[in-house]
């Protein structure tokens, strides 16, 4: 099935517990190699064919508007999986 | 006079938000997400809540609703609108008031009575308090620190469009010690803290008088009452 992933994550500066959280975790698992960890979310839109070019701006608009807040996050990429 | 209290699903406080209307004297009409007909209201409370399980962002699948794209069009035309909590974050989804909300800066769910500053009286929902005073209603989440940038803060701070300030303790790590926000119009008035529970004498917060007498929410409503009332 076509797909476009999209992947958003908290904005650098900002506070990110549930990825702080997984760090402790690894930390106390004694990975003192693993500075820090920061958690994101990649998110699939299914298409019956292949995404069209007029449809993969839509998604980069959805991405922008909709499935991330330009004031906390960061959409990182909008990419088309055949 | 009619005021909505929206429904999403996942909404909690809206039956405690029509209560604080009725005892303030007005007339309720509930308001379901899904119809955008605003059937007639004056003025429209996005109550608390967690609307479609806090999915994607906390508000941000409640702002898509069909009822949202009317009360959008509504307070751009100086319609009288409150958004309590999880409200709030859907007014900031909306883009109605600026900047964002995020886990609490302790990341601990707070509940608490908490003690605000009223910091703007020039809106329907805050006319009846003095500027300046302090008050003290309940105050329940889990994602409540307020953060915008650094220009937006200026803008917020230099045209006086903070409605409320967090006293003695911030209890979420909002920039500013902000609870609450009101829009350049002032119509549009958005906190983190429930008005709606601090209504009634004995379900209140505690005051120096009695346990559990605060009413400094009833306020509120009873201010938009009177500014419709009036105009």
């Amino acid at each position: 099935m076509p797909k476009i992933i999209v992947e958003v994550m908290p904005k650098a500066d900002l506070l990110d517990p549930a990825g702080k959280a997984v760090a402790n975790a690894l930390q106390r698992k004694g990975h003192a190699e693993i500075s820090n960890v920061r958690i994101g979310k990649r998110i699939e839109l299914h298409y019956a064919s292949t995404p069209t070019d007029a449809e993969v701006e839509a998604a980069k608009q959805i991405a922008a508007d909709f499935l991330s807040n330009g004031v906390i996050e960061d959409v990182i990429s909008v990419t088309v999986e055949n | 006079m009619k005021i909505g209290v929206v429904t999403f699903p996942g909404t909690l406080d809206d039956r405690d938000a029509q209560r604080a209307v009725r005892i303030a004297g007005g007339e309720v009409v509930s308001l379901w997400h899904a119809d955008a007909n605003l059937h007639s209201v004056d003025a429209v409370v996005l109550p608390g809540g967690f609307s479609f399980g806090d999915y994607l962002r906390c508000g941000a699948i409640a702002a898509q609703a069909p009822v949202m794209e009317s009360i959008i069009d509504a307070a751009n035309g100086g319609m009288p609108v409150l958004g309590i909590c999880n409200g709030f974050q859907v007014l900031v989804e909306s883009h109605l008031l600026p900047g964002g909300l995020i886990r609490n800066e302790n990341q601990h769910f707070i509940c608490r009575d908490q003690k605000l500053i009223v910091e703007n009286v020039d809106t329907p929902w805050t006319n009846g308090f003095k500027l300046g005073q302090e008050i003290t209603i309940p105050l329940k989440n889990g994602e409540g620190g307020y953060i915008a940038d650094d220009e937006t803060l200026k803008r917020l701070e230099g045209d006086g469009l903070i409605a409320f300030r967090y006293s003695e303790v911030n209890p979420n790590g909002s920039v500013n010690n902000i609870a609450g926000l009101r829009n350049e119009r002032g119509n549009v008035v958005g906190l983190m803290p429930h008005p709606e529970h601090a209504v009634e004498p004995g379900f209140g917060p505690d005051t120096p008088l009695a346990m559990r007498s605060g009413i400094d929410g009833l306020t509120f409503f009873t201010s938009v009452l009177n500014q419709v009332v009036n105009s």
